[in-house]
């Protein structure tokens, strides 16, 4: 799907959790990882953040949250972790592993 | 009489009075229902239909709490594809795409994709795709994926080494095209093998297969021998499959997946398939009909959708793009038919992402 103005922006208004502005990456994962079902994702990302389910797809909170847990942040901010820093401290937040978190640590000597 | 704004299949708007919504969203549950053996809608669904469908505001959403996560289709192509995929023609590189995507729209996951978004044509340049893979995975933080369609139809004469079915059908040639396409089949399981292993070798969160039967049943079977391959050599990767057409094509007509004949299964059926194969998360689509209205199509793509998720034991994450999931088939889709299908699609189908 192109048209990236009629589609990726309106379902991201209309019902898009956000990405990492809010903790929409972190449910993802847990879908695709763990075959979770949204609610059930949702819950467990919840209870590992501390917060409600309605509070995980709050901006506010959330854009805070994840500069304080240094799991990367939707604007740019110099020092952030991001990319493979930011994705090693989520593997430690949602206790699962991430391939190229892998494939980086394959890569570094002993 | 009220009428409300609403719109056609391909895009036209259109007035129609609230009965006459009425009547199509019920017709068009009812053809769900009868084509899959599925039940209708229920009043209280099609009522609720009907509030998003005449609500007078040109964008509407979910209630908070009811958000889901996104994926994505075609990945960088939007912005640099042309109006075959509705790409802006705006040439950015896949690493700013992938960013932007990650930074500036929201995007729950995100995915690298070649410019033919075909398995079959990464193979030359897997070496490309890796580098690639490896450079983007150092600095996005949301799952990437590599995307591409099993696209068997690149395997068939013009373009590949095997008999079109089509032209042998022709010719009354019924075994040898039924012959061929078991072939193809293979030879795709074969290259998304080879394909996808390399991809999750250089770093990718997982693999999305588009468009899975595009080209028929034995692109559907050799598409779900290729995720059963994959999983098989790599246990833990993300796999999303997701489906071309509410109903395979039966093109070979016998071809099985598991002992399962897969011609003429519909979105609550094909579910069942993906999970045996290994996916993580199904991708379910229903067509639209561009000479029905909005109601119509929406009604029914709720009502075929709502099924798959009550039967799927994985997430399911409703494709809604241009001509599928109740949206008009046109380039630029209406942005006020993009939400309510978008909203009737989480709060009734309850799908887990879309």
């Amino acid at each position: 799907m192109g048209d990236t103005a009629g589609m990726a922006v309106p379902h991201f208004m209309a019902s898009g959790m956000g990405g990492i502005r809010t903790a929409g990456d972190l449910v993802a994962r847990m879908e695709y990882s763990k075959n979770m079902k949204v609610d059930k994702a949702k819950d467990y990302v919840a209870k590992k953040l501390g917060l409600s389910t309605l509070e995980i797809a709050d901006e506010y909170i959330m854009r805070e949250l994840r500069e304080e847990l240094k799991i990367g942040v939707v604007t740019g901010v110099p020092g952030a972790p991001r990319g493979i820093a930011a994705k090693m401290n989520i593997e430690k937040l949602l206790d699962i592993k991430i391939n190229s978190c892998e494939k980086f640590r394959g890569m570094l000597k002993n | 009489m009220t009428e409300y704004y609403t719109r056609m299949g391909d895009g036209k708007r259109v007035l129609m009075s609230k009965d006459a919504i009425f009547a199509d969203l019920v017709a068009g549950s009812a053809d769900a229902a009868d084509m899959g053996g599925i039940p209708d809608l229920t009043s209280a669904e099609i009522e609720k239909l009907f509030e998003i469908i005449s609500d007078k505001n040109r964008v509407v959403g979910v209630e908070p709490g009811n958000e889901v996560v996104l994926t994505y289709d075609i990945g960088q192509l939007d912005f640099t594809g042309d109006n075959g995929n509705s790409g802006n023609g705006v040439d950015v590189g896949r690493l700013e795409s992938a960013l932007l995507h990650e930074r500036a729209l929201g995007a729950d996951t995100f995915e690298l994709a070649h410019a033919d978004y075909s398995i079959k044509p990464v193979k030359p340049v897997i070496s490309n795709e890796m580098q690639t893979m490896e450079e983007i995975q150092n600095e996005i933080v949301a799952p990437y994926f590599y995307g591409a369609m099993p696209n068997m139809g690149l395997y068939y004469k013009p373009d590949g080494p095997y008999g079109n079915p089509a032209d042998l059908m022709r010719e009354y040639k019924i075994e040898e095209a039924m012959d061929q396409a078991e072939k193809a089949a293979v030879h795709l399981a074969r290259d998304i093998e080879y394909v996808s292993t390399r991809l999750v070798a250089a770093g990718a969160d997982g693999f999305n297969f588009d468009t899975t039967a595009s080209a028929g049943d034995a692109d559907c079977v050799g598409t779900l021998n290729g995720v059963k391959a994959l999983r098989k050599a790599c246990p833990d990767t993300y796999i999303n499959v997701g489906m071309s057409g509410e109903s395979v094509m039966g093109i070979h007509g016998m071809i099985e997946f598991e002992g399962q004949v897969v011609a003429g299964l519909y979105p609550h059926q094909q579910v069942k398939l993906a999970e045996k194969a290994g996916a993580n998360v199904f991708g379910a689509v229903v067509n639209t009909n561009t000479s029905k209205s909005l109601a119509w199509n929406l009604a029914r793509s709720v009502a075929f959708t709502k099924v798959c998720v009550e039967k799927s034991s994985i997430p399911v994450h409703a494709n809604m793009g241009m001509g599928v999931g109740g949206i008009p088939m046109c380039e630029t889709a209406p942005i006020d038919a993009v939400t309510r299908c978008n909203k009737a699609m989480v709060e009734i189908a309850k799908v887990d992402g879309i």
